[in-house]
């Protein structure tokens, strides 16, 4: 095993987060599984009970009940649910959702997803981006473009997500009637690969991206400008300047080594802002993930719930892992072997 | 006493701390001078635009919006406090556990901060939330607590871990101090400044926490919070309908209340991280 990995930092490097990336999907399958169960009683009666009161009739009820009891496998003991549960969510069966019986729940978030990567990987990147070279000018520059560009990020970074999507719909498509209010496509369009479509999509796609891309910039910027600023702090810099390396040279250096961090923290962005970005998306009744889960807790579709859950989990595990594999290319200490754990 | 003089130095700590007082007072002393109707009253019809009976208009159940806002701010006010009580002690507990103890407990308590981590704690939030089938906004701030601690426990044991190497400490360790009154009394006080600001991190984080589940239907029962304002303003389409009134109070009050707390943040660390402030 030790063999494997000599000389081969990069290697063991790898290797050691995947298997964290393991130990969290299995934790994050495992809570998905057992929260919902502390639900005191039988769930499925729980919820068949408040559809009742809902006005559902008695023989759709029926018919419900049985196939949720059976779904879960509820007659069983919890360990051998847990292993149907399991065995299912590898299959890609996610169960049949309550609100769209009889539509399998991962067939109707198969539809959602794309709408959400296709939001927000390109608001998160853009915004750190962005975010990156505006915080790092600000550190650099000082004095009043600091002052401005701090406050502004101050300002744009407190804005909660779905506050700034509401004032947008507010703004830009109800007083002053410029985009869409709502939804990804024209009513009477159906989602197909043509350019009118795409045009179409795009003309609903910057409000709900532009709110978000806002206020990342903002979070990042500020994360950035601290880093810089402690950078330009540092020995190395002053004897660069000392030694009359050119500004530009200097900057280069700092962002080089200010941005590692900043990547760490584009791992997390995608973990925290997915709450905010949920909602924002149903804000703008966007056809996303954000929207299915707002109609599902309405409605109490417990397995759609339960699959939305877990399908975010997946992806942003993933989109972490992606994201150190990067770190790991980028950072030369890592390929040096130097540090194997951040 | 000290501390306070030199906070008060800092002009981002006092326009903050100014601010989120002003929201505070409002929500604590509003309802009894400001208003004479209850948050559940009905005192119009649906969005009933502002007027002097109605200084805000009225929301989708014809409910006062000027008062709903007080009692919103409120239980928002207070949820944020519990989850950010709840998940700071956690995070300091598990932190300085973690940073004090090297070794197999070290090991123990940071992967299991670490594998929370990296699950996206809205997805547990939803989860925990739709499996309480009774929530109070207590409840809901222990929810949001519980879910918020890896950050916290995450800094707090590299500062811990920093400390224990202090001569201090040797000193105390020298002296027979045990374990506990160890980090009781040679590591936390040491700490305190940033466990505050951490603390009011936690708080922001908690607020705006209950606003995103409120909003998504998860929200407190029977109580108005600043999250289920928007809620019912956002399925009865007040947006599109341009009843500002619904929606723009509570939008404002988060944010201001978010902002104020992140820039009272940015104040002390100025004061507290002097390689923070610029040189040039």
């Amino acid at each position: 095993m030790v063999r494997v990995f000599r000389n081969r930092p990069y290697l063991l490097y790898l290797t050691r987060k995947a298997v964290w990336y393991l130990v969290a999907f299995v934790a994050a399958v495992a809570l998905n599984f057992f929260l919902p169960r502390l639900i005191p009683g039988n769930p499925v009666s729980v919820i068949v009970g408040q559809m009742a009161a809902g006005g559902v009739d008695s023989a759709t009820l029926e018919r419900l009940y049985n196939a949720f009891i059976r779904d879960f496998g509820l007659d069983q003991p919890l360990h051998v649910q847990f292993w149907i549960y399991l065995t299912g969510v590898l299959q890609g069966d996610l169960g049949t959702s309550f609100m769209l019986y009889p539509s399998k729940v991962w067939d109707v978030i198969r539809q959602a997803l794309p709408w959400t990567i296709a939001l927000q990987v390109p608001a998160i990147l853009v915004g750190w981006i962005v975010g990156n070279v505006l915080g790092a000018l600000a550190a650099y520059k000082g004095g009043g473009f600091d002052r401005v560009a701090f406050t502004g990020s101050l300002v744009l970074s407190s804005i909660p997500y779905f506050c700034l999507a509401i004032i947008f719909v507010y703004l830009f498509a109800v007083r002053w009637p410029l985009f869409p209010a709502a939804g990804g496509y024209s009513f009477g369009y159906f989602p197909e690969w043509s350019w009118s479509f795409f045009v179409d999509a795009l003309y609903h796609y910057v409000m709900p991206f532009l709110s978000l891309v806002l206020v990342a910039i903002g979070g990042q910027a500020i994360g950035m400008r601290e880093m810089a600023i402690y950078e330009l702090n540092t020995d190395y810099v002053n004897y660069a300047k000392k030694l009359g390396i050119s500004d530009r040279r200097v900057v280069r250096y700092v962002f080089r080594n200010a941005v590692l961090p900043q990547i760490t923290g584009l791992a997390i962005s995608f973990g925290t802002l997915i709450g905010g970005a949920l909602v924002t998306e149903a804000v703008f009744s966007y056809p996303g993930l954000g929207s299915l889960l707002f109609s599902a807790i309405r409605q109490v579709d417990y397995p759609m719930i339960q699959g939305i859950t877990l399908i975010i989990t997946l992806t942003v595990l993933l989109a972490n892992f992606l994201v150190d594999i990067a770190y790991g290319f980028i950072d030369p200490r890592i390929r040096a072997g130097q540090v194997g754990e951040r | 006493m000290e501390l306070i003089r030199i906070l008060l130095r800092s002009s981002r700590f006092v326009t903050g701390f100014g601010i989120i007082a002003s929201v505070l007072a409002f929500a604590l002393l509003g309802p009894t001078l400001l208003t004479d109707v209850g948050p559940f009253q009905r005192v119009g019809g649906l969005f009933d635009p502002p007027s002097s009976d109605a200084l805000l208009g009225t929301d989708n159940f014809g409910r006062d919006v000027f008062t709903q806002l007080m009692y919103g701010t409120r239980t928002s006010l207070f949820i944020g406090l519990v989850a950010g009580f709840v998940a700071t002690a956690i995070g300091v507990a598990i932190g300085t556990l973690a940073g004090y103890f090297s070794g197999v407990i070290e090991e123990a308590l940071m992967g299991l901060t670490n594998v929370l981590i990296t699950i996206p704690p809205i997805v547990v939030l939803i989860l925990l939330s739709v499996a309480v089938d009774t929530r109070t906004a207590t409840t809901m701030g222990v929810i949001i607590g519980v879910t918020a601690w890896p950050w916290t426990a995450r800094a707090v044991r590299a500062q811990t871990s920093s400390l224990r190497t202090r001569e201090h400490v040797d000193i105390a360790r020298i002296s027979g101090v045990g374990s506990l009154e160890m980090m009781l009394v040679e590591i936390l006080p040491y700490m305190f400044s940033y466990i505050f600001m951490a603390f009011i991190l936690q708080l922001t984080g908690g607020i705006l926490a209950e606003a995103t589940l409120s909003m998504l239907g998860l929200g407190p029962f029977q109580t108005v919070s600043l999250g289920t304002m928007l809620h019912w303003s956002l399925l009865w389409e007040s947006v599109r309908v341009g009843a500002w009134w619904a929606f723009v109070p509570a939008t404002i009050f988060l944010s201001i209340s978010s902002f104020s707390l992140i820039l009272m943040n940015a104040g002390m660390d100025e004061i507290f991280n002097p390689t923070l402030r610029h040189t040039r």
